[in-house]
């Protein structure tokens, strides 16, 4: 191993920093961008039907859609509070 | 019929108008009847880089609106006789560009052109959407930096749902990834991602890498697509990959920074 090697890897370099941050990010953005565009408004209509039982907020439901080779899922996670408060 | 190609990146600033001025010129050098369309509507620069600027009298929007033919907008370059420019508009209105007068623009030069080149606009608004929307082709100017390859990203999401081909149930856009500002030396150093890193965030076909090279700026100053410079690194890499778009077998170059047999060897990837 030469010196200039040695002074080469004693850091990590900054391409494989924007390597990293690039590969998590545009894992992300694409994962995002194949979700089909009624989502959000599925769960605002989701959130408004179970409001009229229990009352929950808004982060209480989660509505995620995952694509595989053959298959998409939709999950839908509610949580709901400890003592179900009927609204008034 | 015409191969429609577009000229994209998303980010600004990458190479794209350089990119279209010499992709355009070698195909035309190469004996295609190639037309080049300026989509920059508002920022017209394309003629600049053509060196056609003082000979435009009608443009694109002219001709979608009637007021003038296609043949009277379109302009001759001077060092091709097979190669023609249609200049944007300078135009502040946003919406002077229509689909259906774009598609009916596209459809006319089909007839008698083989290649169109279309120079898209930065961004993902209008002009950058009909740029791609007719597409057949797509050169992906990427620069090896994060923002340029996370905008090439967004781009590629976009031809993949929102072109014609796409809309249409066809056989999707085919994708080409053109790495300009290259700096093999820099790469070495671990400063710059890599073709292999580009290639793999991206998994998009390498087309061709242009190296950073003063060539560039020299070809813009004088309005000579910089592909006419054979002597120059980035002439000869835009040569390349027009013969390699049409089909023929070039090893890459201006991978490793030196020429040679080590080029071989990293670029035959």
């Amino acid at each position: 191993m030469s010196l200039l090697d040695y002074f080469r890897t004693s850091k990590t370099s900054s391409a494989s920093l924007a390597k990293e941050r690039l590969q998590i990010l545009v894992a992300h953005e694409r994962s995002s961008r194949n979700q089909p565009s009624y989502l959000p408004q599925l769960q605002k209509e989701l959130l408004e039907v179970i409001r009229k039982y229990v009352n929950v907020g808004q982060e209480a439901i989660s509505v995620n859609f995952e694509q595989d080779d053959n298959q998409e899922t939709l999950e839908v996670n509610i949580v709901l509070p400890d003592y179900h408060a009927k609204t008034p | 019929m015409a191969r429609i190609i577009v000229v994209t990146s998303g980010k600004g600033g990458v190479g794209k108008t350089t990119t279209s001025a010499a992709i355009a010129m070698g195909l035309a050098k190469k004996g295609h009847k190639t037309a080049v369309i300026d989509f920059d509507v508002g920022l017209r620069n394309l003629d600049l880089i053509m060196g056609c600027e003082r000979r435009v009298v009608y443009d694109f929007v002219n001709v979608i609106n009637g007021e003038a033919t296609l043949n009277q907008a379109l302009i001759r370059d001077k060092n091709c006789n097979l190669l023609y420019i249609l200049p944007a508009s300078q135009t502040r209105d946003k919406d002077a560009l229509s689909q259906e007068g774009v598609g009916k623009i596209l459809e006319d030069l089909s007839k008698d052109f083989k290649y169109i080149v279309c120079d898209s606009p930065a961004g993902i608004e209008k002009g950058a959407h009909l740029a791609m929307y007719f597409a057949d082709d797509a050169f992906v100017v990427t620069n090896p930096e994060v923002s340029s390859v996370r905008d090439s990203d967004r781009m590629l999401g976009i031809l993949a749902s929102k072109s014609r081909r796409a809309e249409q149930n066809q056989e999707p856009i085919r994708e080409y990834l053109l790495l300009s500002r290259y700096s093999p030396d820099r790469v070495k150093l671990g400063e710059m991602l890599s073709v292999d890193d580009v290639q793999e965030i991206l998994s998009l076909h390498l087309l061709g890498v242009i190296p950073e090279s003063k060539s560039v700026l020299n070809a813009s100053n004088s309005g000579t697509p910089v592909i006419l410079d054979e002597k120059s690194d980035a002439g000869q890499a835009y040569s390349d990959i027009v013969a390699r778009y049409l089909g023929e077998d070039k090893p890459h170059r201006f991978i490793d920074g030196k020429k040679g047999l080590f080029g071989k060897f990293f670029g035959s990837k």
